[in-house]
């Protein structure tokens, strides 16, 4: 504190012209971007609340208000349950399984190897690093397009189902976007093949911090590789995981783009497949129902909301301190 | 003074930001106005005479929005437009050829400025039933009640096929003019048939007893649109009303209860969902898109595919130059003793276009229109776009490429054995996604015959029980 009064006393004070006006020189600043802000983001969720609560089409000029009947729509829509399911599943298993790959191959990369000069990353990691990093560069069109083709059967294409023949496993050749049974789940590996390689450069950015003299003392302790990775690298890197987590988290409850282009706007077979983004698209553009579809995007919102807060306390660890 | 001169602290900062904020946000309220908030335009008209029968204002500007898609903009600007400028040199044309009609024209649409006519078609195509529910469409019956362009002493109403002005009806009046005319049916490679020596089956035994041949030759019988399994509607329908008659299509665009579920629906979905227990259909197609599909069948991998008329304009780049020629066959009868005779054909008036509501010029908009349903018109459109029209007679002597000429015997064959539904256009979402994932789960296997017509019932359900949704019947 007395720390703090002495800095504060260094800083000398600016005369009485400074003075003058100062207040409005931050308001000139900060008009613009503010109004900008308020203009394209604060007031088109504004103005989606309100359009939720509407009978809007999206062709008129004229929306009645309905209260919330666009609400109970969604709960009584077999559609937007099956929607809500799936974003469900996606909330849980993706996050996961990247978060495990991630710090699996971030890992490996940097601790895997215990070489003549101690700790260190498996052989080639130079290039693996830069190859898991390219999902990240293709954009998440030409992703879902790429893998479209992936998966579809070998007549028409397809190089999953061609290989598969090609080593003699007929018969688990499905056509994996034309089944209900699959198409989703091919929507969640593609989603994690593209995360992936963003956290593991996360990670291994987080892992590179860590002094190598703790993994020697590890080392001479006697420690393997998993108990090393469990009591060493997890707890220092964990700071970084749990930001992961919760964006992943954020970013899997989306899962527009894969969907849309990989099983369509009706949601793949049987619609089985669908998820609240691509819902909310459709009620807009396909069916003209803008007050349902804002209804979809409120909701969406609420449950990110709560995704987040709950992700980031069931995270909430004892930060570990190195210095 | 002094106490004034303190730091710029975080907090005091954030403060101010906040007040800033609150400021700037009721601005940015009336600068951005509200999504949903309407306008509006007025709207010109110019004095009604003989030559010039709608009324169109001599001068001032005709705005025009062309879907870019498969028939391309070529059409509006070599044939129609400048035969409209020859009509009145003193209007200003402005034309605006679009790919996403959605993106270009919803909020014009909203605010109550949209241009005079307007192609809405195409991926982006803004439901018409919606836009006939809000009231953002003009009525064409002044239109359909004018004198034709080039044929003296008819209304432009007599001049087209029967059907025509029907399916841009809603309700009691017509909003839309479809201008393409589709023939669907089923569609083989008569180059392939004839090396074969096979026929085109006329009836569902001999189409049975054909495929088994065909797949003896090693060659897959069937496919079809794999993801987009609605494409088996169309012979679903047309074999079901072929079976029992017509009226069974009025029930089912009436949203009747029960009217999936009709005997003649059921044997035909039973017929079609046979190809997939006897193996008969292409493997994978289920996993296909359109694209594959056809695709798939161009490249000879399967025999027969459902289609409309454009399939041979849309495949023109992926067909092999020799030993190839697009001919459709109308679908088989499912019974010796049908009601319809073998000839029947489903076709239906497409590629919609609108006058809107809150155009400035409607009357331009409908002299467009009366130019297009012109003889000379519609011919244009015909050469330009490989494409029949609604214009009676307009084709004759146009030299058509094979596809078209054989779609275009077979409906004259059909003579007035044409069937048509309307409930596709009226209730777009029952079409898709709707039946689209219940006859998708038929055909892949995934549910039977009973299944599917309860699945059907479900989707005009859905649709009778909205409210939200403007119904529309029909009596014949």
């Amino acid at each position: 504190m007395t720390k703090k009064a002495a800095a504060r006393g260094r800083v000398s004070k600016p005369g009485p012209a400074l003075q003058h006006g100062k207040y409005l020189f931050i308001v000139v600043f900060l008009v613009f971007p503010l109004g900008i802000y308020g203009l394209f983001t604060l007031s088109p969720y504004l103005q989606a609340i309100f359009i939720s609560m509407t009978d809007w089409t999206g062709l008129t000029g004229t929306p009645k208000f309905i209260g919330l009947d666009n609400y109970s729509w969604i709960f009584s829509d077999s559609q937007t349950l099956v929607a809500l399911k799936n974003n469900a599943i996606l909330l849980l298993v993706v996050p996961a399984a990247t978060v495990l790959l991630g710090l699996f191959f971030a890992s490996m990369l940097n601790v895997g190897r215990r070489g003549r000069s101690g700790i260190e990353g498996v052989r080639g990691s130079a290039v693996y690093r830069v190859v898991y990093f390219f999902p990240q560069v293709l954009s998440v069109a030409i992703i879902g397009v790429l893998f479209k083709y992936v998966f579809a059967p070998t007549e028409a294409g397809g190089i999953l189902n061609s290989f598969l023949r090609g080593i003699g496993l007929d018969s688990l050749a499905v056509p994996w976007l034309g089944d209900p049974n699959f198409a989703f789940w091919c929507v969640v590996v593609v989603m994690i093949w593209s995360f992936v390689g963003f956290y593991v450069v996360l990670f291994s950015a987080a892992m590179q911090t860590i002094p190598k003299d703790i993994y020697e003392a590890a080392l001479l302790d006697g420690s393997n590789r998993y108990t090393t990775f469990r009591h060493v690298t997890l707890p220092l890197v964990w700071d970084t995981v749990q930001v992961g987590w919760v964006y992943m988290a954020i970013q899997a409850m989306d899962a527009f783009a894969f969907v849309f282009i990989m099983l369509g706007i009706s949601g793949g077979p049987s619609r089985a497949g669908d998820v609240l983004g691509v819902a909310m698209y459709r009620t807009a553009f396909n069916d003209y129902r803008f007050g349902r579809a804002s209804a979809i995007g409120v909701l969406l919102l609420i449950v990110t909301l709560i995704v987040s807060l709950v992700f980031l306390r069931l995270a909430r660890r004892e930060r570990v301190e190195l210095s | 003074m002094s106490s004034f001169s303190a730091d710029w602290s975080r907090r005091k900062f954030l403060r101010g930001a906040l007040a800033t904020g609150a400021l700037a946000l009721p601005g940015t309220g009336a600068l951005a106005g509200c999504a949903t908030s309407g306008g509006g335009q007025e709207s010109t008209r110019g004095e009604k005479s003989d030559k010039n029968p709608l009324g169109v204002p001599t001068d001032g500007s005709l705005e025009i929005y062309i879907f870019n898609g498969g028939f391309g903009d070529e059409y509006a600007t070599a044939v129609h437009e400048p035969m409209f400028k020859k009509a009145y040199p003193n209007v200003e044309i402005k034309h605006k050829a679009e790919v996403d009609i959605k993106g270009a024209l919803q909020s014009r649409f909203v605010a109550g400025n949209p241009p005079d006519f307007v192609n809405d078609s195409g991926d982006g195509q803004i439901p018409l039933g919606q836009l006939v529910t809000d009231k953002q469409l003009f009525d064409l019956t002044e239109l359909f009640d004018a004198p034709a362009w080039d044929t003296p002493g008819k209304k432009v109403r007599d001049t087209l096929v029967p059907g025509a002005v029907e399916q841009g009806t809603f309700g009691p009046k017509p909003y839309v003019m479809n201008m393409a005319l589709t023939v669907y049916g089923t569609w083989y490679n008569k180059v392939l048939f004839d090396q074969k020596g096979w026929q085109p089956p006329t009836t569902w035994d001999e189409m049975k007893a054909l495929c088994a041949e065909i797949k003896g030759a090693g060659i897959a019988p069937w496919t079809y649109q794999g993801i987009h399994a609605r494409y088996m509607v169309w012979p679903l329908l047309t074999m079901a009303a072929k079976l029992a008659g017509p009226e069974i299509l009025v029930d089912i665009d009436n949203l009747k209860e029960g009217a999936w579920k009709h005997d003649a629906i059921k044997e035909s979905a039973t017929a079609l969902a046979g190809l997939k227990s006897s193996g008969w259909i292409l493997d994978g197609t289920e996993g296909m898109d359109h694209i594959q599909s056809q695709g798939q069948w161009v490249a000879g991998k399967a025999a027969f595919i459902p289609c409309g008329s454009w399939l041979e304009n849309e495949e023109k780049d992926v067909t092999p130059k020799s030993g190839f020629e697009f001919a459709m066959m109308p679908d088989p009868l499912l019974s010796k003793d049908s009601k319809m005779p073998l000839e029947t054909v489903y076709a239906a008036a497409g590629e919609p276009y609108v006058v809107p509501a809150k155009a400035k010029n409607p009357a331009g908009g409908l002299e467009y229109m009366r130019i297009m349903l012109s003889k000379e018109g519609a011919k244009g459109f015909t050469e330009k776009v490989s494409s029949l029209t609604v214009v009676q007679g307009a084709a004759d002597g146009v030299k058509l490429p094979a596809g078209l000429t054989s779609a275009k015997k077979a409906l004259d064959a059909a003579g007035d054995n044409v069937v048509s539904w309307m409930w596709q256009s009226w209730y777009g979402t029952m079409w898709n996604p709707g039946i689209n994932a219940v006859i998708g789960d038929l055909l892949a296997g995934r549910k039977t015959v009973d299944e599917f017509c309860d699945g059907c019932e479900a989707e005009a359900k859905k649709v009778r029980d909205d409210d939200s949704i403007t119904k529309y019947t029909r009596e014949k």
